[in-house]
């Protein structure tokens, strides 16, 4: 049901006029089925955005902005400096922890292209709010987690669609292509079947860690 | 947090978990003694009444009638066989996943309420009169498809597993969840109806410039990942229906991408949109998420193809033997990049193997079933899988994919599961030298 009675009517108008329309702009294909989408229904629906800015709409934000948003709508969960809360996801930090025991992936330390941040906070965040922000107020709290990575150092940073496609994230060379198979296949020979190893030992137990959750715990 | 059950269910189920378990602990103390006879004869706590010379009640009474029942439910005695989850995995239970309980089921079909479950933003309850999917980009004419358009497309079926690249990523440090159903329980396997994704791409009209794709969901999270144009013209469906009904609210109703053999996140749920571009989009789940880190710090990106594996889903930690004398080892395997060929089983933790006995459909990039049967007199078993596909991968050890990957990849982990099987029929999941 919708909340405008009166909006629906119209829509409903418009959902018959572009349907008679429809018979007339069918598709370019062999079946004939469905219909040309209109330039708003794709402008309204069109948010994703690319490493080389290429779906960016127009706005620009500040450093300090973007604190401001960041401490109202984000910092619950990601914290004050967006170093995240209990388990929720850290989105700073982690500087030099990729090759350590204990990664940190953030969007300094991991994140390939500043694009994904602009395309994931809008279409995703705050959580349980999604596309909801300004592109202004995406633009700001980009600029403003760059800032909490050290990605850029002066707080009256402004971030814009102009000078986008420009920034650089620190860990974009590490990213490399897919190369398995990377173990034994039956290229290099046929498994072994009899007489592998000899003796085996056991040299690990899940009931050390004991973190199976109870088994009759409800959903 | 008790260990087992009083709690809810009918007292048959209740009565026979608890003897399950409580048979395991007093078979312990009494250093392994196991009955020989039938399961019907030990494991389940029984009711004399209903049993040979009497004539049970259900033998006598008129029972509910058709429509008791419009929609199916399993018997209350199988109150047991849900997915589970793992709650400190995650932070919230819309942003989390839930597992498979692999060890209450049987040939490669995977019921559809009991299909895992990965949400990123909950689920979106999409009233199918207003499902739109839009194709845009490096078309010739962005269109509008509804539902009821894209049921009047040619269709097929086809069935397919879907895993998801983080499962059993969880062991890439050691052992640690006890149970097939969290070590391994990210995956299932259905058959979909859908329409080839072919066909409603060239309903718009693709331009020669057209190289990638980017379906997005219409959930809260508006899950996006970059798919090769290749791909999506070569097996990829939108599919409407799992095993014949509609799909499931948790499974992407009413529309979901299937992309054959690739991980479960690109097979975008609640389909919204497809985007038709000439370079990747490098996404949140393709950057921050589904790509592997290795140990040098660099991390592989687009490893879509899921790898060789299989398991042991009996025994397994939640299934333990029960009965010495003859007894059935049954797993299930899959690959990716094609049909299984073989599966090898060891009792003895890899040193010798046997070739396990396929049953059922062989079906390329579906979950294939595999048994041993066997005589179990209460020795120490250490029980393997190993699965190599018609390409001629061998599922590796841990070991071995740990020397080329190290421990922080989260993904990907298709490694050969060990399950200690004790004198007392329990069984712990377990790494070995
Ligand atoms: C209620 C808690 C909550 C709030 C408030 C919230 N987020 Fe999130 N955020 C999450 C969760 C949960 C995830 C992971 C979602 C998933 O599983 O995909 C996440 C993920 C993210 C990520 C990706 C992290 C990664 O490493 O991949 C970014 C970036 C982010 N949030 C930014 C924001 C911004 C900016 C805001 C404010 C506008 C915000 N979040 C508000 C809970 C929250």
């Amino acid at each position: 049901m919708s909340r405008f009675p009166e909006l629906a009517r119209v829509g409903a108008a418009t959902l018959a006029l572009s349907l008679l329309l429809a018979a007339g702009a069918a598709s370019a294909g062999k079946f004939g089925i469905g219909r040309e989408a209109r330039d708003e229904e794709v402008a309204g629906w069109d948010i994703d955005i690319r490493p080389d800015g290429q779906g960016l709409p127009a706005g620009s934000g500040s450093v300090q902005q973007g604190e401001e948003v960041f401490l109202e709508l984000c910092a619950a969960c990601h914290g004050d400096f967006a170093e995240g809360v209990d388990r929720w996801p850290v989105l700073s930090g982690g500087a030099d922890s990729l090759a350590s025991e204990d990664p940190v992936k953030t969007v300094g330390s991991y994140w390939p292209y500043l694009s994904t941040v602009y395309d994931y906070i809008y279409r995703a965040m705050p959580f349980g709010d999604a596309q909801s922000l300004t592109p202004d107020e995406v633009y700001a709290i980009t600029a403003y987690i760059l800032y909490m990575n050290d990605v850029v150092g002066d707080e009256t940073f402004v971030l814009s669609q102009e000078n986008f496609a420009d920034m650089r994230l620190p860990n974009e060379a590490n990213f490399i292509p897919d190369a398995r198979p990377d173990t034994p296949t039956l290229a290099d020979g046929e498994p072994c079947m009899s007489d592998c190893k000899g003796q085996v030992e056991i040299t690990g137990r899940a009931r050390i860690l004991d973190v199976t959750p109870d088994s009759d715990e409800s959903n | 947090m008790a260990r087992q059950g009083s709690k809810g269910g009918s007292g048959g189920v209740a009565s026979r978990r608890a003897f399950l378990k409580g048979g395991v602990a007093a078979g312990a103390a009494a250093g392994g003694a196991l009955a020989t006879g039938a399961l019907g004869g030990s494991a389940m706590a029984q009711n004399a009444d209903n049993m040979a010379p009497n004539v049970a009640d259900w033998s006598r009474y008129l029972g509910e009638g058709v429509d008791a029942r419009p929609y199916g439910t399993p018997s209350e005695f199988e109150a047991h066989v849900v997915r589970r989850n793992v709650e400190w995995l995650t932070a919230s239970p819309e942003s989390s996943v839930n597992f498979t309980p692999l060890h209450d089921l049987e040939g490669i079909i995977t019921p559809n309420g009991l299909c895992f479950e990965r949400h990123h933003g909950g689920i979106a309850e999409v009233d199918p009169a207003d499902y739109q999917l839009m194709i845009n980009g490096l078309v010739d004419k962005p269109m509008i498809f509804t539902l009821q358009d894209l049921m009047r497309f040619p269709r097929v079926n086809r069935i397919y597993f879907l895993e998801c690249a983080a499962n059993s990523g969880m062991e890439w440090r050691g052992a640690q969840l006890n149970g097939c159903q969290f070590t391994h329980g990210m995956v299932h396997c259905l058959m979909y109806t859908g329409v080839p994704l072919k066909l409603i791409l060239e309903e718009a009209g693709l331009k020669p410039n057209a190289k990638w794709l980017m379906p997005e969901g219409g959930d809260s999270s508006g899950m996006n990942r970059s798919v090769p144009i290749e791909k999506g013209l070569d097996d990829c469906l939108v599919a409407f229906k799992m095993n014949g009904e509609a799909l499931r609210p948790e499974q992407g109703y009413p529309v979901r991408l299937v992309v054959p053999g690739w991980e479960g996140n690109m097979w975008v749920k609640w389909l919204r949109r497809i985007e038709v571009g000439d370079e990747p989009w490098h996404t949140r789940e393709e950057t921050s998420k589904y790509t592997d880190l290795l140990e040098d710090g660099k991390a592989r990106r687009f490893t879509w193809v899921m790898d060789v594996k299989s398991v042991v889903t009996n025994p397994s930690p939640q299934a333990p033997l029960l009965v010495k004398g003859h007894n059935i080892i049954t797993g299930l395997a899959w690959s990716g990049r094609g049909t299984i060929d073989r599966v090898d089983v060891t009792l003895d933790g890899g040193n010798n193997w046997r070739t396990a006995r396929i049953d059922g459909p062989v079906l390329p990039m579906s979950l294939t079933r595999f048994y041993v049967e066997f005589d179990w007199q209460g020795e120490d078993l250490l029980l393997q899988s190993r699965a190599i596909d018609s390409t001629g991968d061998i599922q590796p050890t841990k070991d071995e994919l740990r020397a080329v990957r190290g421990t922080n990849s989260i993904y990907h982990n298709n490694g050969i599961q060990t399950w200690h099987v004790r004198s007392n029929g329990e069984v712990e999941n377990v790494e070995v030298s």
